[in-house]
């Protein structure tokens, strides 16, 4: 087996791109996730329908299916999207169904009496949500966004499917250059251990500075 | 004088249940009234109908000249001059006491952060928490979140307090410091309305001894009266019970 | 749209037998992530020191490296050893490993959540620790990990469509190939295999459940479970 260093190089063109659909996607994610959660647990019975729908489709099927409908499948509709942009739209819409079930989760583990006394004090519904339960639902949700964070590291990996160069792209495109598939991938292996390790350390950090005491997930935190 | 708290014939079912057959009283400011009774017969009910955080399916509640239960009202409004204290406290967890008691002030009554942070800090030396003021709920006592709570109705200047059986959750050591609260609270002139098992509080402070049993009001009257002359069986059974059991502390 | 359906139906019937190869991927490779991962839980809790920490660099590596990056080292590797398997092998392997990190989270969590006392209660009748393992810990273990299962399996169904990317010949592929001949007919072809999907995890799902309530015993849960994809 023969391992070369410049491919060190050559894989390393795809890291922004790998980092940059990763960050984005999430951020949809996070935001419609949010949306989603509080039309689930706020909203009227066809929110909640409607919601609940999309959070079935998007988990009940596979993202590279979801990633082919949106880059293959919509210029059928006349709506044609790059690649890079479908890889995040459909990424995106992937991450939000699930962050949507954790935020809900989270808001619902909030106690119910907290609720009852922010309305006991004159708060409307909408001031109750926003000053008591969002602040905690955001932390208790945190370690389970950590953990998607890191699922999506791993599965930005499908958009060279799409042909996009990101640091499975690159290291398709290194392969096939030279056929040395299985050490290209080994060293592909490693860079996303390293990368998967490094962003774990900081999620893990991140936690550490925004715990409250006495608020964590049942059995945790305290 | 016209009543500050008016409440009219109250009725609550549950399911099949109807725990509230028809509830009637009045508060005069700077009253304060116990309710007692066995459990289930509807009491806390009865608080959580005069301020709507449960809906009553009959009748009628004012605060001074305001109905609260017409539809029109403003119900934010009058719960910002209505305090609850729960049973189980429900301070804000991720807030520390000094934010649970400022949150209200800012965020209802658009009060600005620095006067709001003196108002808290006022409150939570009134209840002798002013050295708690940057400690968040888990880290304090069951006796200490009660005053917390105590302070955060306090510090929007409440016409009337609800208190829901305010010491029920707590271990016997500490229900003493929140009754001494409650106590110098009644003695100062607030109007409060108290579900309570805890009849040395009532014997100190309280204008009337309210007794329910079975969604009804069974009898009423000042506690000298109630423990000495009841005018039902029920009440002297339910009072000699409850002394036997919680003793005569006061 | 009505037209496009009709276009679809001749492919149907290929893009169900497609969807067979898919289910029968994911039958053979559970089967290795059942087995390497049980296998990885019980070395990990029971194990010696060296074993132990074995166990948990090869949980860290299989849950970091992202599937695809192992389909590829599983497709092209073994051919540079000289060892010539099949691309269902090859994806069996790669998915299967990944699995069984997985599965041994799930399952070694599991055992760690039966309280301690079950084994010393088991040493004290006079049990082997083989047979303690065996005859207590690993019933209870097995069904306190029935939800999370069902959490991996409804992953990893999903997750076979990703034995495209080394040109294994599944659904997905064949939705593809049908795009190849009728570009007009993508949306659909993509659409129907989302809907194959959404029928089978829903019918895994509805399984699980049965399994759960089959097998669930009052009082033996796992505290606030969290799904973990």
């Amino acid at each position: 087996m023969v391992f070369k260093w410049e491919w060190v190089a050559g894989l390393a063109k795809g890291l922004p791109l790998t980092l940059e659909i990763t960050f984005t996607c999430i951020a949809i994610g996070i935001v419609l996730g949010v949306l989603l959660a509080l039309a689930r647990v706020y909203g009227n019975r066809l929110l909640r329908l409607l919601t609940g729908g999309y959070i079935q489709f998007f988990r009940g099927t596979p993202l590279l299916v979801q990633l082919f409908i949106v880059y293959f499948g919509l210029p059928n509709w006349g709506i044609k999207l790059s690649a890079f942009v479908s890889g995040i739209v459909a990424l995106g819409l992937n991450t939000a169904a699930y962050q949507a079930e954790y935020f809900r989760g989270a808001i619902q583990s909030v106690r119910g009496g907290q609720m009852l006394a922010a309305r006991s004090l004159g708060m409307s519904l909408p001031q109750a949500i926003r000053h008591v339960i969002l602040p905690q639902a955001f932390r208790l949700v945190l370690p389970s966004w950590s953990n998607e964070f890191i699922l999506m590291l791993k599965y930005s990996s499908i958009v060279f499917t799409v042909t996009l160069l990101d640091l499975m792209g690159q290291g398709k495109r290194l392969a096939s250059r030279n056929f040395r598939f299985f050490e290209v991938f080994i060293v592909v292996a490693l860079f996303y251990l390293a990368l998967v390790f490094v962003v774990s350390q900081v999620l893990r950090l991140i936690e550490r500075r925004v715990r409250i005491p006495g608020l964590g997930v049942e059995g945790e935190g305290r | 004088m016209s009543p500050l708290l008016r409440v009219e014939d109250i009725h609550k079912r549950y399911g099949r249940e109807e725990v509230l057959k028809g509830v009637s009283f009045e508060m005069m400011k700077g009253e304060t009234k116990v309710v007692i009774g066995p459990s289930g017969t509807g009491k806390s009910t009865l608080l959580r109908c005069i301020n709507r955080l449960t809906p009553a399916d009959k009748g009628r509640v004012w605060l001074e000249d305001e109905e609260i239960t017409h539809t029109r009202t403003n119900i934010n409004k009058i719960r910002s001059q209505i305090g609850f204290v729960f049973q189980s406290f429900n301070l804000f967890s991720h807030l520390t006491a000094l934010g649970n008691v400022r949150i209200a002030p800012m965020k209802v009554k658009g009060m600005k952060k620095a006067e709001a942070n003196r108002l808290a800090m006022e409150e939570l030396e009134r209840v002798g928490l002013g050295d708690k003021a940057g400690a968040y709920p888990a880290e304090l006592s069951g006796g200490q979140q009660q005053r917390v709570s105590i302070a955060r109705a306090l510090a929007m200047f409440p016409k009337l307090i609800l208190f829901d059986e305010p010491t029920s959750a707590l271990d016997p050591e500490l229900i003493g410091e929140v009754l001494e609260v409650m106590i110098s609270l009644a003695k100062e002139g607030m109007t409060m309305l108290v579900v309570t098992h805890e009849m040395g509080f009532a014997r100190a402070v309280a204008d009337e001894i309210i007794f329910m049993e079975k969604g009804v009001v069974v009898e009423y009257g000042p506690p000298a009266q109630l423990f000495t002359r009841p005018q039902h069986r029920r009440t002297g059974e339910f009072l000699n019970k409850i002394t036997e059991l919680y003793g005569e502390t006061d | 749209m009505i037209e496009s359906l009709k276009e679809l139906g001749p492919f149907i019937p290929g893009l169900l037998r497609a969807s067979l190869i898919n289910i029968g991927l994911f039958f053979s490779l559970i089967t290795v992530g059942f087995a390497v991962g049980t296998l990885v839980a019980l070395l990990q809790v029971y194990g010696g020191r060296t074993s132990g920490t074995l166990a948990r660099i090869y949980e860290w590596i299989f849950r970091s490296i992202p599937a695809l990056v192992l389909l590829f080292l599983f497709y092209y590797g073994p051919p540079r050893f000289g060892v010539d398997i099949s691309g269902f092998m090859a994806a069996t392997l790669a998915l299967g490993f990944r699995s069984s990190a997985y599965q041994s989270q799930i399952f070694r969590g599991a055992i760690q959540c039966l309280a301690s006392g079950q084994m010393m209660a088991a040493r004290s009748v006079g049990m082997s620790r083989v047979r303690s393992i065996v005859s207590i810990i690993l019933p209870q273990a097995f069904r306190l990990s029935i939800p999370g299962w069902t959490n991996e399996f409804s992953s990893v169904i999903k997750d076979t469509t990703l034995a495209y990317a080394v040109g294994f010949n599944e659904v997905l592929r064949t939705a593809r190939i049908i795009m190849d001949s009728a570009y007009e007919l993508a949306m659909l072809a993509f659409i129907a295999v989302a809907v194959v999907f959404l029928v089978l995890t829903s019918a895994g799902n509805m399984a699980m459940g049965g399994l759960e309530r089959r097998f669930r015993i009052p009082g033996l849960q796992m505290p606030g479970s969290r799904s973990e994809d």
